[in-house]
């Protein structure tokens, strides 16, 4: 077992792990936030995408101990109180999923798109979010929020 | 994933010490994004995982007195993507890294990494070929520099001993004169391809339909990438025009090695590469060209 110390959604969290945890493994089962979803668990589907100091990664493919030190994000750390984040919402606001197990790993790969474009174009978007898969909406839902986002 | 014992090296040195330890029964672990992957399939299943991702002395892009560049091997894909002196003098590598993988992989992956997975598809690998780069790899003996082309030896091989890390990348200053292209062909835009090819050239320098250096590798068609001397021999010191373009993409066709798989026949992989040598020919030339 290794020691393993970083923050989750602001708080510091110290925890005694086997090397072989993937850091979904860790969010998901160790630290009960079941938000984030392995479903291809090779990296192609984007279910378990997590912000790493602000970047979008994809936690299946990471293994924990080597977010030693780091800030992690996840979906349950998005929203301030009962307040939602503005990607949220807008997902709310276009009806953005319909099963919704992609649904948080395309927020958080929407929410670090945004925090680092400017006025981007629906071509950007597609670019950024193309490393997440939908098997429902046909992805234009949630390319109009995404946009929409950066509109308000 | 099977069981392992973790390090975690915090500078050169300490990795080259755990490689020459443990070097037999270890991987190097960086990004990952292939390597874990392949641990949770249990393609790979090493004794020893020594991380080297957070090794910083290793994370920089660096434009050096000839013009050519320093790529230090845990420089993200991302990095290497937004990097504005990349997409200045070599803006094949800002393009090609656009459609690697998805954006939450480039964010974590490094280009060293990538090199050594030594995967047959790899999009980076051809680019960086095509522009002549070298690698340097490290131990506790010392460095040694080799040419990519010769570093990647067969699918998911490289001649990597089991002692050294692949620390550096170098792309010779020579390479910012000319014009590069990579275009890959992929069922999604940002799949690994079913063929890819990278084209660098330059013209020459009073007559702009000669060219004096061109180089044309081929991945994913090829169990690892390749250059086509062949058909670079054609184009070289020759008369730029459409048959000659036709001609050299036909030497592709004829010298190309792929195999049917579930991407496409043999066949159909040789006629998508020579269509690719065509187009990443014809835009090499007329972007050098138009500077």
């Amino acid at each position: 077992m290794e020691n393993l110390s970083l923050i989750v959604n602001g708080e510091k969290i110290e925890a005694k792990i086997s090397p072989e945890t993937t850091l979904h493994t860790f969010l998901h089962d160790t630290l009960g936030l079941t938000g984030s979803k392995e479903g291809c668990g090779e990296g192609l589907c984007g279910c378990c995408t997590v912000r790493v100091d602000g970047k979008a990664v994809k936690s299946c493919i990471i293994l924990a101990l080597q977010v030693e030190g780091k800030s992690v994000q996840t979906i349950e750390g998005l929203a301030d109180g009962e307040t939602l984040d503005p990607v949220q919402e807008a997902f709310l606001d276009h009806g953005a999923f319909q099963c919704g197990y992609c649904t948080p790993g395309m927020i958080m790969a929407s929410k670090a798109f945004l925090d680092e474009a400017s006025k981007p174009s629906e071509k950007d978007v597609r670019h950024a979010l193309s490393g997440n898969l939908c098997r429902c909406t046909g992805y234009h839902k949630i390319i109009k929020a995404t946009l929409s986002v950066d509109q308000k | 994933m099977d069981n392992f014992k973790y390090f975690r090296a915090s500078d050169v040195k300490e990795a080259c010490s755990l490689l020459s330890r443990y070097g037999e029964e270890a991987k190097i672990l960086s990004g990952g994004q292939s390597l874990v992957s392949m641990m949770k399939q249990r393609f790979i299943m090493p004794s020893y995982i020594i991380d080297v991702k957070g090794i910083s002395e290793l994370d920089y892009i660096r434009l050096v007195d000839d013009g050519g560049l320093e790529i230090g091997a845990m420089t993200t894909h991302r990095s290497l993507e937004k990097s504005a002196v990349i997409r200045e003098n070599f803006s094949m590598l800002s393009n090609m890294e656009l459609t690697l993988a998805s954006m939450a992989v480039r964010n974590w992956g490094t280009v060293g990494g990538s090199l050594c997975s030594a995967d047959p598809a790899s999009d980076l690998a051809p680019s960086l070929i095509a522009l002549g780069a070298q690698v340097t790899l490290s131990s506790e003996n010392g460095e040694r520099v080799v040419l990519l082309e010769d570093f990647i030896v067969d699918s998911f091989e490289t001649i990597l001993k089991e002692n050294e890390l692949l620390t550096q990348i170098q792309v010779p200053g020579k390479a910012a004169l000319g014009c590069g292209i990579h275009t890959k062909f992929a069922r999604r835009a940002h799949d690994l391809g079913i063929a890819s090819v990278a084209t660098h050239l330059i013209l020459d320098k009073s007559d702009r339909d000669i060219c004096n250096h061109i180089r044309i590798v081929l991945g994913a068609v090829d169990p690892f990438p390749q250059r086509y001397k062949r058909a670079e021999g054609l184009i070289r010191e020759n008369k730029i025009n459409e048959a000659l373009i036709e001609e050299a993409a036909r030497a592709v066709f004829e010298d190309c090695n792929p195999t049917t798989d579930i991407n496409g026949t043999e066949e159909y992989k040789r006629e998508i590469a020579r269509v690719l040598v065509i187009r990443t020919v014809k835009e090499a030339i007329a972007r050098a060209r138009s500077v």
